[in-house]
């Protein structure tokens, strides 16, 4: 049981005792931490968020030079001489940053072109991260915390993998068809949660959290059983049919496809659901103060389990283009990070549709980065993991920016 | 099992809590204190006033000036009222003189002699004792452990003797007639008698200067006057006391000396002579007209009726009991009723917010229970919730996007799902300047609004549709009196156009103004359906809980007796 709910009571008896509850409970008036927190997130700026990237990649520096070796070396001579510690400080962070940023855009001395224009690495690594951070953006501005967005990657590209490999179809509509099923799949797994929410006041995270086990159970027994490929022993799928996949962008020489502009199709249907459509005021509403929402008529309850069936199907979107871009046949880990990076992208984002769109990017950049750094400047990959935890944690906590920054927050003081 | 378990972390929290807000207002300083419980003059009788003055007071909280160069003096033995609007710079100028704040410049003297506090303490040490609007009291503890609670007379061995201070209680308590006893746990205690509680802390700590902050704000009309003979006993017993309010009536009844505060600063003091025109008109800056002077209702068809409306809690608790009443078509029927009566129920009941409601509520003859929200909106109704900040307005949306929070779906503002954004803002701009919302840009959002902008931005978006029935609760409150002038004039101007109007108000005095038939709500049964122009006295009793037959005879009898008591 949640701190929230063993609060309610308490504020319950802690009211006036001639007072019958004259509140009416609904379930949608009820408020978790969670929600509070994302709310807050949401209401800091963009320059919150640049300024937690650019703590995250100081500290990440700070790491890096003095797990360099010249750096501990010339550290054993300090006294001597102060500035080759520097130096050698300066060197390996300048060298393992501009490495992560050669690898993330381009890499004027790389041999091949492929390995040149890093930025499509980036790309192919943002789309999945944008079409799933849009799942948990849209989820938070109707006030839940879709946590689930892995299951739901898992069962979009699992409903896909089954339209892709065991069915053959015409070229276009194979695709098409894929895609389909694989919003669907997210959907119906997003929706359970939505539904759950919406019924019976189950709270979004922990019935999320559990969805996301049982479905890599689920996937990882399906590819022991019915969708193994019968060539292989690992509990792998087939390949997807050729028809079913995402052609190149680019050609042959870059792994980005037309995922990327599912993606952006995505991304500006979210801020016209959100900015401009009666059901994304509905939603806003709702997320905001689901009581006025209620009083003006909307069901909130509707309101829940409608988004956590977009939520899902974005994130099922997400699952597609891993399965029909890149990743061309199904396992039981498809999802990789993908569904956590999901969360972290919103939150610098801000929940903002076009906001998780860059921070997508940014974070795909990382990774296409973070290769070419560590087999260029020797810098163990993990320092890429150690600053996307150090946005998450600046970014969860705006009052550490603040006072880092020493940024004012707007008081309402007693008049 | 587990229901003990939250008994006990709703109990813990609750001392956590009411323990952290206490020791926040005295500044977690007792030790000065002890002392003053054994040796009390003002208990003795033989009594020493103080003198209190504030030269120059300026309060600033960055470019906000909050207090602008105030003087005030509050001479010994009087009731000085401090008169403004919400957000005048009332709370600020006091938490200064208490303490809490340090004011920016000027100076505080006590008998002549400039003071300076760095905390309520130092405060009460000077003999200022402060009862704030929200009560400082823990609720699972007695009286007597209130009281004791920061200047604790410890005896051998570290346990605590609350016998001093049990005898101290009853000494006030016999003395003003409070009524309060000491073992008694604060929390079973009504409101009016908590107060009293904070009263008695502060003369236990020998104050001679009482701020009362906005005291009638949660009490009853009763209670009210109760309150209001135990400051003029407390006066003749020479404690000073401001008294803050932003009520012109109250204020008028018992002050010696008025002064009237508007956006920071002192505008005039008045005397208690002085008519409510003139305060208001002081208070506001410009003329105020407090009588609606609105004409007689012209009653049409009875077009809304309820009809047995019983309505349950969750728990199977009857918050409303078999209430029947109707409402003609150009006509306000006001509900009263104190606080928690069954008021909110009947509303929600009918907007279709309530589960466990049966009986019948008819709209033209058709069946609005069992309706959702959505179905009787589109019926016609207007709805002003009660809490405009919880179920009125999303505070974070902007104004223009508050204003059609319930007509989104319809043309013009929105077709076939799109939100039109030009539409939307074109109202936005013409509602703002009709209903006069003090806004910088209707796309800021709402919550930026004062309260009274608030409300306007509901009504304006509930009164923006042809009506059949428009329902409004606590219309006014928090509302700044230029504004409730206002607001009245608009709710008196849809009656006159023919809807049937239901006011819920706990205000005797906004019941009174608006109402041409008045019901009273008890316990969550109708104690009768009077006249508009029913006296204070009667309504009273039936807040209390008499019919109004019962009420009417018991005015009778007491009519009769003190015309006997007359005679000889």
């Amino acid at each position: 049981m949640s701190g929230t709910e063993l609060n309610k009571p308490a504020e319950e008896s802690g009211a006036t005792p001639a007072t019958p509850a004259s509140k009416p409970a609904p379930e949608a008036g009820k408020e978790s931490n969670g929600t509070q927190l994302v709310r807050e997130i949401m209401s800091g700026n963009a320059v919150i968020s640049v300024l937690a990237v650019v703590v995250a990649l100081v500290i990440g520096g700070i790491l890096i030079a003095f797990t360099d070796s010249r750096t501990t070396s010339a550290m054993g001579y300090f006294f001597g001489d102060p500035s080759a510690t520097f130096k050698a400080m300066w060197a390996a962070v300048s060298e393992a940053y501009g490495a992560l940023l050669r690898g993330a855009t381009y890499d004027p001395g790389a041999r091949t072109w492929q390995g040149r224009l890093g930025i499509f690495e980036t790309l192919t690594f943002a789309t999945p991260l944008i079409l799933s951070g849009l799942a948990v953006t849209l989820a938070f501005r109707v006030g839940l915390f879709n946590i689930g967005a892995k299951g739901q990657i898992i069962l979009g590209a699992t409903f896909a993998g089954v339209v892709g490999f065991l069915i053959e179809l015409p070229p276009g509509i194979h695709l098409v068809a894929v895609v389909l099923a694989g919003a669907i799949g997210g959907a119906l797994w997003g929706g359970i949660a939505g539904f759950l929410k919406a019924k019976t006041g189950a709270h979004e995270v922990i019935v999320t959290i559990m969805l996301n086990y049982i479905a890599v159970s689920l996937v990882l027994y399906l590819l022991k059983n019915q969708l193994r490929d019968p060539n292989s022993t690992n509990p792998i799928s087939p390949r997807m049919h050729e028809s079913a996949m995402f052609p190149l962008l680019l050609g042959p020489n870059y792994r980005l496809h037309w995922g990327l502009v599912v993606a952006v199709l995505a991304v500006v249907a979210v801020a016209w659901l959100l900015n401009r459509s009666t059901l994304g005021f509905e939603y806003r509403a709702i997320g905001e103060n689901p009581r006025a929402a209620r009083t003006a008529g909307m069901l909130v309850s509707r309101g829940y389990i409608t988004v956590m069936l977009f939520s899902g199907a974005l994130a099922g979107l997400a699952g597609v283009t891993q399965l029909a871009g890149t990743e061309k046949l199904l396992d039981s880990d498809i999802a990789g990070s993908i569904g956590f990076d999901a969360i972290t992208v919103a939150l610098l984002g801000r929940s903002r549709p076009w906001g998780t769109f860059f921070a997508a990017i940014l974070f795909g950049a990382f990774k296409a980065g973070g290769t070419s750094m560590a087999i260029n400047a020797d810098v163990s990959i993990d320092i890429v993991a150690v600053v996307q935890s150090l946005i998450v944690l600046f970014i969860a906590a705006p009052p550490l920016i603040r006072s880092i920054f020493r940024i004012k927050e707007l008081r309402h003081e007693g008049v | 099992m587990e229901s003990g378990a939250l008994a006990i972390v709703s109990l813990s929290r609750r001392v956590a809590h009411s323990l952290e807000a206490w020791a926040t207002r005295r500044g977690l300083c007792k030790d000065q204190h002890s002392s003053n419980i054994t040796h009390n003059p003002t208990i003795r009788g033989r009594v020493k006033t103080l003198k209190l003055e504030l030269r120059g007071i300026t309060k600033s909280f960055g470019a906000l000036v909050a207090n602008d160069h105030i003087d005030l003096v509050v001479e010994s033995g009087q009731i000085h009222s401090l008169l403004g609007e919400n957000g005048a710079g009332k709370s600020t100028l006091m938490n200064v003189l208490y303490g809490l704040y340090e004011p920016t410049s000027g100076e505080i003297l006590v008998d002549d002699k400039a003071v300076k506090f760095s905390g309520p303490s130092d405060a009460m040490a000077a003999g200022i004792g402060m009862v704030h609007q929200h009560f400082m009291l823990v609720p699972v503890f007695t009286v007597a452990e209130n009281v004791a609670l920061g200047a604790e007379a410890i005896s051998f061995g570290g346990v605590l003797n609350l016998d001093a201070t049990r005898k101290k209680i009853r000494e006030i308590s016999d003395k003003f007639g409070f009524d309060v006893d000491p073992d008694a746990l604060v929390e079973d205690l009504p409101v009016g008698v908590q107060q009293r509680v904070e009263i008695i802390k502060a003369l236990v700590r020998n104050s001679k200067i009482l701020i009362l902050d906005e005291p009638t704000a949660v009490l009853t009309p009763q209670e009210t006057d109760e309150l209001m003979d135990i400051m003029g006993q407390l006066r003749d017993g020479g404690t000073s006391i401001v008294f803050i309010s932003h009520k012109l009536r109250e204020v008028k009844a018992i002050s010696d000396t008025i002064t009237v505060i508007r956006r920071g600063k002192v505008v005039g003091s008045a005397d208690p002579s002085a008519s409510t025109t003139e305060l208001a008109a002081l208070m506001v800056g410009r003329a105020v007209n407090l009588n609606l002077n609105k004409s007689d209702a012209q009653p049409g068809e009875e077009t809304f009726k309820v009809t047995d409306l019983t309505v349950m809690s969750d728990d199977g608790v009857r918050l409303l009991d078999n209430v029947s009443l109707s409402v003609s078509q150009g006509e306000i029927l006001a509900i009263a009723g104190v606080q928690g009566n069954g008021q909110t129920e009947l509303t929600e009941a009918v907007l279709g917010l309530r589960k466990h409601a049966v009986g019948s509520i008819t709209l033209d003859g058709k069946e609005l229970l069992g309706s959702s929200v959505r179905q009787v909106l589109d019926s016609g109704v207007g709805f002003v919730p009660e809490d405009r900040q919880d179920d009125g307005l999303v505070g974070e949306m902007s104004i223009a996007e508050n204003l059609i929070l319930d007509l989104y779906k319809k043309a013009p503002y929105s077709r076939r799902g799109t939100l039109n954004r030009a539409v939307i803002a074109k109202n936005s701009v013409e509602k703002v300047a009709e209903f006069d919302v003090r806004a910088q840009s209707p796309q800021d959002a709402a919550n930026t609004l004062s309260g009274g902008n608030q409300q306007k931005v509901v009504l304006a978006r509930e009164l923006a549709r042809p009506l059949k029935l428009f329902i409004a609760s606590q219309p006014t409150r928090g509302v700044d009196v230029g504004s409730i002038e206002f607001l009245h004039k608009r709710i008196v101007a849809e009656r006159d156009a023919g809807t049937p109007v239901i006011i819920v108000s706990t205000e005797l005095d906004e019941v009174l103004e608006l109402a041409d038939r008045i019901a009273v709500l008890f316990a969550g049964r109708l104690m009768g359906i009077v006249p508009g122009k029913s006296s204070r006295a009667l309504l009273g009793l039936m807040m209390a809980g008499l019919n109004a037959e019962e009420a009417q005879e018991h005015m009778k009898t007491q009519d009769a007796q003190n015309a006997q008591g007359d005679q000889p």
